[in-house]
């Protein structure tokens, strides 16, 4: 693979919801067409490290992040204006191993939901199961439709759609689907393993705080077992995000 | 045109700039940017005798200028990187420091024997990690001690020893009097700054080895200080690092005493560092009338 951090300019920085922003990016040299699941490493002035975002969409020209407020990183972020140049490394990680003739279900949590919408891209009829706290939260429902995905939204507090978990709907959808991938909270992953373990192949992206993000530094470290190989602490960045779920130990 | 090159104990190194331990990996990712001979040399993951696993995550926390981290030394042994890394790494074209921890003096003097025969240009003896429970710091922060490990591996040793110093001491000049006369042929410093931050929403210290070590600008000026202190009180060169982001930073730290210098932390803000900080230290050359790097070493006027 190979790297370059670019300058990219910043098309679009919209509020979708309470707290989360969508970027588009552009740059006409993007240095390789990204796959679902894969991330990009955002620099943010003044800080020391960039923001890991999740790839939500992409074309041969530009990409769309979907981030939430939590820090200062993500706050500087929000409050950047069209125009303004952005440098960023992408596409990183491993992605989504998504088949022809499967039938997926993609399941996001929170804000986990946006890497599930490049992923529907590549799918064919999946279902969308996707979770949020509350309505105040629901993001990129419109796009997912638009993508020919059949949707379910849930919600914790009911205040949209389903009163309830993505894994209530998950167990009942189980018979209708090949292959799960999902993207969310440590909890929901686990529990997604646990519905799908001996019955379909769940693939889960999984979060680690991070320094270098290509897999030199090794402080993004995940315990892993690879089907037939030895356990290991292996790289987010790198051999990540995107793992099967079988592979995770899912201790918190 | 300057010459950016310098000599270290007869070795040659392209330029001044080497990526620093823990930060650059076996130079495999970030030969995906640009060919390593970019920079002077690298200087390898701290490697142990026996593979490590290292510490449970989250090994970093971001702070004000820099970062903690506790990556407690994961690595695939030294057999391994002599076998497996080295050999990739020698046809880069660029100068290969190993860089070794252990637990006992004997791990270290038996890693020090299998490196003689390899062909790394360097051994940093690495006695200043302080994010492993044994092992690592606790001989680096005596003089009794730092000289008692660099004696022994020096015996051990066919090639020229860099010992690297901890910061977390009282006074660094004794420590390095004690490396310089025991046998180190090279000091580098700074490895990093113990520190510690916590999440104030659920009390708990953000890298689960609570505490880690800082790196990054906000190291800097005790990088900067405690290299002239050393450069005052040793005779042998001093390989410089803490903090070092831009090309003022360079000369900045070339200016108190280090021959050359390592760089880590920038790299992960902007792996492209290494030649903007070389082109900028050529032009301030250029534009100086200096010709050699080592014309810039230790050339601070102090008050
Ligand atoms: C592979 C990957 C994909 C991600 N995709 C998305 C996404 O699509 N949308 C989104 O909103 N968020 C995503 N995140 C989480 C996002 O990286 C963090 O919310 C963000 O870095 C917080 O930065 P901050 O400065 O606002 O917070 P601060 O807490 O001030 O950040 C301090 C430091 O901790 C790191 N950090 C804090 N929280 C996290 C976290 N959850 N994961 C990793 N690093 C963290 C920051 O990067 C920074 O280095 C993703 C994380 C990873 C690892
Ligand atoms: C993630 C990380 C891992 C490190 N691992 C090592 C190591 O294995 N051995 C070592 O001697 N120093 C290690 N260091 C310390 C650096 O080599 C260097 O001394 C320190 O980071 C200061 O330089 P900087 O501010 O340019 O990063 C590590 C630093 C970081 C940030
Ligand atoms: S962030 Fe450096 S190895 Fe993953």
């Amino acid at each position: 693979m190979k790297y370059d951090s670019q300058l990219f300019k910043l098309k679009k920085n919209d509020r979708i919801a309470d707290g989360i922003y969508s970027w588009v990016v552009e740059n006409d040299n993007l240095p390789g067409l990204a796959r679902c699941g894969q991330f990009a490493n955002v620099k943010v002035e003044g800080k020391t490290l960039r923001r890991p975002i999740s790839i939500c969409d992409a074309d041969d020209n530009s990409l769309r992040l979907v981030f939430q407020v939590k820090g200062e990183g993500t706050e500087i972020m929000s409050k950047m204006k069209p125009g303004e140049e952005v440098e960023i490394l992408a596409p990183l990680g491993h992605g989504f191993d998504i088949q022809k003739d499967k039938k997926y279900c993609l399941i996001g949590g929170g804000i986990g939901v946006p890497p599930m919408l490049f992923t529907a891209k590549q799918c064919d009829n999946p279902l969308v199961i996707t979770g949020f706290r509350t309505k105040d939260l629901v993001i990129l429902q419109d796009d997912f439709k638009a993508a020919g995905a059949e949707t379910v939204l849930t919600t914790d507090d009911g205040s949209d759609g389903i009163h309830g978990f993505v894994t209530d709907v998950l167990k009942e959808k189980l018979g209708e689907i090949d292959e799960v991938c999902a993207c969310g909270p440590i909890p929901m992953l686990r529990a997604i393993a646990d519905i799908c373990r001996g019955k379909v192949r769940c693939q889960v992206s999984l979060e680690e705080r991070m320094g270098c993000g290509i897999g030199a530094c090794l402080v993004c470290a995940c315990k892993t077992k690879p089907k037939d190989g030895e356990e290991f602490m292996s790289q987010v960045c790198r051999h990540g995000p995107v793992y099967d779920a079988e592979e995770v130990f899912f201790d918190e | 045109m300057s010459d950016l090159s310098v000599k270290i104990c007869g070795v040659e190194f392209g330029n001044p700039l080497i990526a620093a331990s823990g930060t650059f990996g076996f130079g495999r990712e970030f030969a995906e940017f640009y060919p390593l001979s970019v920079l002077g040399g690298i200087s390898c993951k701290g490697i142990t005798l026996k593979p490590r696993e290292g510490n449970p995550p989250p090994r970093i926390a971001e702070t004000e200028g820099g970062i903690l981290n506790a990556v407690g030394l994961q690595n695939p042994g030294v057999d391994h990187f002599i076998e497996k890394d080295l050999p990739w790494l020698k046809e880069q074209n660029t100068r290969i420091i190993a860089n070794i921890a252990g637990n006992t003096q004997e791990d270290y003097c038996a890693m020090a024997e299998k490196l003689s025969d390899s062909d790394v240009d360097f051994v940093e003896l690495n006695i200043s990690c302080p994010n492993v429970k044994s092992g690592g710091v606790q001989f680096g922060t005596s003089c009794e001690s730092v000289g008692a490990i660099t004696d022994a591996v020096k015996r051990h040793c066919k090639k020229p020893l860099m010992v690297k110093l901890s910061p977390n001491v009282t006074d660094i000049a004794e420590i390095a009097k004690s490396a310089e006369y025991n046998g180190a042929d090279v000091i580098s410093m700074i490895n990093t700054l113990t520190g510690m931050r916590i999440d104030i929403n659920s009390k708990r210290p953000i890298i689960r080895n609570n505490t880690g070590g800082l790196s990054g600008a906000a190291v800097f000026p005790v990088a900067v200080r405690m290299i002239w202190q050393v450069y005052n009180a040793v005779k042998i060169p001093i390989v410089g690092m803490g903090g070092v982001s831009k090309w003022q930073d360079a000369v900045e730290m070339l200016m108190a005493g280090a021959s050359a210098l390592q760089i880590g932390t920038v790299l992960f803000n902007d792996p492209y560092a290494p030649v903007k900080i070389n082109e900028g230290i050529s032009k301030f050359m250029d534009e100086n009338g200096i010709k050699n790097i080592s014309d810039i070493t230790g050339t601070v006027i102090p008050w």
